[in-house]
């Protein structure tokens, strides 16, 4: 059992080992990748795992269905163009357009995208509850401004194998000779580098809470 | 003379539910109400079962299925193997945990933000939770009520708290007076196109000015339903006697005495004067007509009467390969009028526009009326109660005369999860408040727009200023 105090965070890796076999198991300190860019805006969650996909009760196998009414037409043949579908294109990182993630709280847009393979997510911005569902699951959504984000979009464009650094530690993103720092909230970070998550601290605030509960 | 300094409405609720602010931490916020439904919750449950806990306290969690579930012949068992699993999951888990649910055929059954207000479980002050973006629509009874993901209804379900960071506060203020023909979906359609898609991320709203005192609940709820579509955490409304009166002798609501010093308390809640805000908006009712989205985001929305802009009228390289890229989705034309654009169904349903009000506010339109015969109409009540209503008012008669398909409860339509889609390619004019690509279905075309609105496109079978037919 896990009701824990003092440290919060004992016994988190033992229930991500026992619990979540796939989902943020791995603690995230650095990471070297190409990238796949989608320079798309506003990307809903709902363009990200379509509804009629969300009818699943475990969190893993919606990596299939990922961008699924880009990525394969009526027929559910692979549609060419997608950059998902371009052999060009691999890699644990997703590059993509302003405001990523809006739209449905749906979790399932977080998993899938882990569920892919994807481990970090680069955009100028991201909606609320995306970053949070992310970060919850592993999945590390990094910020950088408008400029950097189109010279990321230019360099892989312009040489798919080009390499990105995040250094999560640091907060530093790196192409090439260019780098920018990113922000990240610390006790969020404190958990990605150690693969905590939130639950345990609550539970380990059980008897405070329990009070607060009676005298509401 | 008090020394505390003067506070909003959502800093009030917020440092009273604080249970915890320790230092590297978010805030461990206690949550009074908890609604959970059939997608969003199998994983959390799950979750509970292999840690070997139980739900913090079952009473404040509250169960119903509503977004996987048919809107026809809801006695038989659910067709479709995946949905059913899912229900059927959520009934096991209820079973299991303890949770009140309204399942198919309970008389409470409904879409999880209508059922909430109607039966009292949403009252002033609270801090309201759920596996759902739109849990913004519980804010217009003043409080703060924020859709959340599964990860984070696990941790309600186990500790009845969850780990957050204050939002940022806005205030939008809204003076004036709308004209006729111009209703609460309206107003938050024309913020939502001034300020974008994106224009509120990272804060909580508070929607303020005499347009929205104004209003009545069912109309404030439409309102604060939105807030998540311009990026806001939520959206409130403070407490008044339209509130009051509404909540007063609901199944839940507290009772005689209980009632009347709950009312002084919530009276309390009314930002201070002198607070300030991190943002504040103002806008004038008189400037809204009945507004209709053109675009893939609700965002891109602009009053009936307008053109679509042109891709020189947009200033950002990027906003112009967005509106390209909608308008093909769409079929649309830049600079293009949609007066008198051709539609093919009308969906008239979801937690933004299916209660009672907009049902009544249809009827209305309709009475002695037909809709146009290549136009297919659903009408889909919010919840089993709302249902009730309408054949108890005879709105039943009037939506079957008009050729208007009256469905059972569920979230329908919205988001083409269930049976009911739209086809691929085809237009549909929508109460409901996402234009996203394939929300109604792979490939469907969705115009957002007011109960009235649509009402009025049933009858001409095409994009009509309303405001001709009221
Ligand atoms: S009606 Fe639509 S927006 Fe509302 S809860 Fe259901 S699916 Fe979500």
């Amino acid at each position: 059992m896990l009701i824990v105090s003092g440290c919060a965070f004992i016994n988190s890796n033992q229930y991500r080992a026992t619990n979540n076999e796939k989902m943020g198991k791995d603690k995230f300190t650095t990471l070297k990748s190409t990238a796949v860019p989608l320079p798309v805006e506003n990307i809903d969650t709902d363009q990200i795992i379509p509804a009629r996909f969300l009818k699943a009760t475990t969190r893993e196998g919606f990596g299939d269905n990922l961008f699924r009414d880009w990525r394969y037409d009526s027929q559910n043949n692979p549609i060419k163009e997608f950059v998902l579908n371009n052999s060009k294109y691999s890699g644990k990182i997703l590059v993509a357009g302003k405001n990523f993630g809006c739209g449905s709280s749906r979790e399932h847009a977080a998993w899938s995208i882990y569920d892919f393979g994807f481990k970090v997510v680069v955009s100028s911005f991201f909606a609320d509850i995306f970053k949070n569902n992310a970060l919850n699951n592993g999945l590390l959504p990094i910020v950088v401004s408008d400029k950097f984000l189109k010279q990321l979009l230019n360099a892989i464009e312009e040489k798919p194998s080009s390499e990105i650094i995040v250094d999560l530690e640091n907060q530093i993103l790196q192409i090439g000779s260019v780098k920018e720092k990113f922000e990240i909230n610390q006790y969020k970070k404190t958990c990605l580098i150690n693969g905590y998550d939130d639950i345990d601290y609550l539970l380990s605030l059980n008897k405070e809470i329990r009070e607060f509960d009676l005298a509401h | 003379m008090s020394i505390e300094k003067p506070k909003t409405i959502f800093e009030k609720i917020w440092d009273k539910h604080v249970v915890k602010n320790a230092k590297g931490y978010p805030d461990a916020l206690f949550i009074d109400r908890h609604f959970i439904h059939e997608v969003t919750s199998p994983q959390a449950f799950d979750g509970l079962k292999k840690r070997g806990i139980k739900v913090f306290n079952t009473a404040r969690t509250t169960a119903t299925a509503d977004h996987n579930v048919p809107t026809k012949d809801q006695h038989l068992p659910i067709k479709e193997a995946l949905s059913r699993h899912q229900v059927e999951t959520l009934r096991k888990n209820c079973a299991e945990f303890g949770i009140d649910l309204y399942d198919l055929g309970h008389p409470f059954q409904g879409i999880v933000h209508i059922i909430g207000p109607e039966l009292g479980l949403t009252l002033p002050g609270m801090t309201i939770v759920c596996g759902d973006s739109h849990t913004s629509t519980h804010g217009a009874f003043g409080n703060i009520s924020f859709g959340i993901g599964t990860s984070e209804v696990e941790q309600v379900l186990a500790t009845q708290c969850i780990l957050q960071y204050k939002a940022k506060t806005m205030k939008i203020e809204i003076n004036g007076k709308v004209g006729k023909g111009v209703v609460s979906k309206d107003i938050i359609l024309y913020i939502i196109s001034k300020i974008s898609a994106s224009g509120a991320t990272g804060f909580f709203v508070e929607y303020a000015g005499d347009a929205i005192r104004n209003l009545s609940m069912e109309a404030r709820m439409t309102v604060c339903n939105m807030s998540i579509e311009m990026g806001a955490r939520g959206g409130l409304i403070a407490p008044d006697e339209t509130t009051f009166n509404y909540i007063k002798g609901r199944k839940f609501a507290p009772q005689g005495e209980k009632f009347d010093q709950a009312v002084d308390e919530w009276k309390q809640l009314a930002t201070d004067e002198g607070a300030t805000y991190d943002s504040v908006l103002e806008f004038d009712a008189a400037d809204i007509a009945p507004m209709i989205t053109y675009g893939t985001n609700p965002g891109m929305g602009m009053r009936v009467t307008d053109r679509i802009p042109t891709l020189n009228e947009l200033k950002e390289i990027s906003d112009q390969t967005s509106l390209s890229k909608s308008l093909e989705y769409m079929g649309l034309e830049p600079g293009a009028s949609l007066l008198g654009k051709s539609i093919d169904y009308v969906f008239i349903g979801s937690c933004t526009n299916a209660r009672i009000e907009d049902l009544r506010m249809v009827a209305s339109m309709v009475k002695g009326k037909t809709k146009a015969s290549h136009v297919e109409v659903w009408v889909v009540p919010g919840s089993k109660q709302v249902e009730e209503q309408a054949r108890k008012e005879g709105l039943d008669k009037i939506f079957e005369q008009a050729g208007f398909e009256l469905r059972s409860p569920g979230c329908s339509a919205c988001l083409g999860m269930n049976e009911d889609k739209v086809p691929a390619g085809k237009y549909c004019i929508s109460t409901s408040n996402r234009n996203f690509e394939g929300r109604q279905g792979p490939k469907s075309r969705t115009f957002l727009a007011s109960p009235l609105s649509a009402a009025a496109a049933a009858i001409t079978g095409k994009i009509t200023d309303a405001r001709e037919l009221v």
